[in-house]
């Protein structure tokens, strides 16, 4: 499982680091979406999903490993 | 696209069902996700009621929260059908990019990481307040003693009010809580606030302290545009969260096994937030212009149309959350969106949490035999409130008729 986060997209809402504090973080100066770990194990996909569900601009996409 | 006609609705349903204070108004549940209504000047516009179609509308680009594009979904006294474009600073009624600029210079203010760290300072004024109550006896009015000071105090502390101001500051804002004021005195109230925003703004540029407001000086942002930040974010802030306390407290007195949830499971705290946060849906409705012509639901939005937003009906589809109209703060409800969606979901809403995780818990812990002190007929609601909630909330604690 992949993450990616567009920081053009984000607006700093911070759903994915309420959702997965050591996946996500924000950076200081802008609030944006930093990711921590871009590559969690499976057993992170609950997570994961949901933060890129939150998500209010849609500044997350996640890819599954083939 | 299908061509079955929409249900139509003869105008935007504001009662909420009689008995069912937390319920939204009956006439939306029936016409999911989407209807059409007539606009406050009679021309046709939309209705969104269903969870899905409120998240698409609120995170298309293609539909407008620019001032200037709304018309009023229903008559205002003193309001125009047309306003024009936001003052400078006034950025939720914008779009990006200009919406952009001052949402990049905040959010960085209002991350979660920098919220969490008020938590301290946050239990302590609840802690004060409480204390408060306890000293003057058994019975207050929750919104007075509890639900409004708490989150003022608060939004002081972040923006840079200094406590010699904190009287001057809270009798101010108060006009903007007090149903009884008057157009002239909402105006004058504003203007009192925007003058004592510009003093301050004047004040931090001179001196800077460590808060947003000094922050902000720092940036390219205008004397106006400062003050209208700050007024925005009082606004936004002060209003909102005391009537997630009062009205929150108050539905959970109406729930008594969810309020026992809430005071002694502190694992269900956050949960039971966010539940509430959808249950409640204080800030119930919304609304976009279409940009361009939009396919929503099935059906052609034209550009220039108007779509209206029950936030309160899409909390509670059910096909997003299986029985909707029961408070269950055991839920899993994340992904409400009681604090909006897309790009202007509430700036401050971690904020928010922090306040309404400390503030529910600690009341009914403190007082855990919590009740109303008048029949529940007599809770003044806000049924004609941008921001849903109650005017008062007289609540007791402790032995029956003890500290009257």
């Amino acid at each position: 499982m992949r993450i990616s986060a567009d920081r053009d997209r984000c607006i700093g809402a911070g759903m994915c680091v309420l959702t997965a504090a050591d996946l996500f973080d924000q950076d200081e100066e802008e609030g944006l979406v930093l990711v921590r770990d871009g590559a969690p194990g499976a057993d992170r996909e609950k997570d994961v999903l949901r933060a890129a569900r939150l998500c209010p601009s849609g500044a997350l996409s996640v890819t599954r490993d083939a | 696209m299908t061509t079955a006609p929409l249900p139509e609705l003869p105008e935007m349903p504001t009662a909420r069902p009689a008995g069912r204070p937390f319920a939204p108004p009956e006439e939306l549940a029936a016409v999911r996700p989407l209807a059409r209504i007539p606009l406050a000047d009679g021309s046709p516009g939309w209705l969104v009621t269903g969870f899905a179609a409120a998240r698409a509308v609120t995170s298309d680009p293609r539909f407008s929260n620019r001032m200037e594009l709304q018309r009023l979904v229903l008559p205002r006294a003193g309001m125009p059908d047309r306003m024009p474009p936001a003052p400078p600073g006034m950025f939720l009624q914008t779009d990006p990019p200009e919406h952009t600029r001052y949402r990049r210079l905040l959010a960085g203010r209002f991350t979660v990481r920098r919220m969490r760290l008020l938590t301290e300072g946050v239990e302590r004024t609840v802690a004060e307040h409480l204390d408060a109550m306890e000293r003057a006896g058994g019975t207050a009015d929750l919104v007075a003693a509890y639900a409004q000071p708490i989150p003022a105090l608060v939004i002081c502390e972040i923006l840079g009010v200094p406590t010699e101001d904190h009287d001057r500051f809270q009798e101010n804002t108060r006009a903007f809580n007090d149903p009884a004021a008057t157009a002239e005195e909402m105006g004058r109230a504003m203007q009192e606030l925007a003058g004592y925003l510009r003093d301050l703004v004047n004040a931090k540029r001179a001196a800077p302290t460590d808060d947003i407001l000094s922050e902000l000086t720092d940036s390219d942002l205008t004397e106006e545009e400062l003050v209208n930040v700050a007024t925005l974010l009082l606004g936004a802030g002060l209003d909102t969260t005391a009537n997630m306390i009062a009205l929150g407290t108050y539905a959970l007195l109406r729930h008594p096994d969810q309020l026992a949830v809430m005071r002694d499971d502190p694992e269900a705290v956050d949960g039971g937030v966010e539940e509430l946060m959808r249950y409640l849906s204080i800030a119930h409705t919304g609304q976009r212009a279409a940009l361009e012509d939009v396919e929503l639901e099935g059906h052609m939005v034209k550009e220039g149309d108007i779509v209206a937003l029950s936030m309160a009906a899409a909390n509670r589809d059910p096909e997003r959350f299986p029985d909707p109209d029961r408070l269950d703060l055991r839920r899993e409800a994340p992904g409400h969106i009681g604090f909006g969606h897309g790009v202007h979901q509430c700036l401050g809403q971690q904020l928010a949490r922090v306040e309404m995780r400390a503030a529910f818990p600690a009341l009914l812990r403190r007082f855990p035999d919590l009740r109303l002190a008048v029949p529940e007929e007599e809770v003044p609601l806000r049924s004609d409130s941008d921001i849903y909630g109650v005017d008062r909330l007289p609540v007791a604690w402790g032995p029956e008729g003890a500290g009257r």
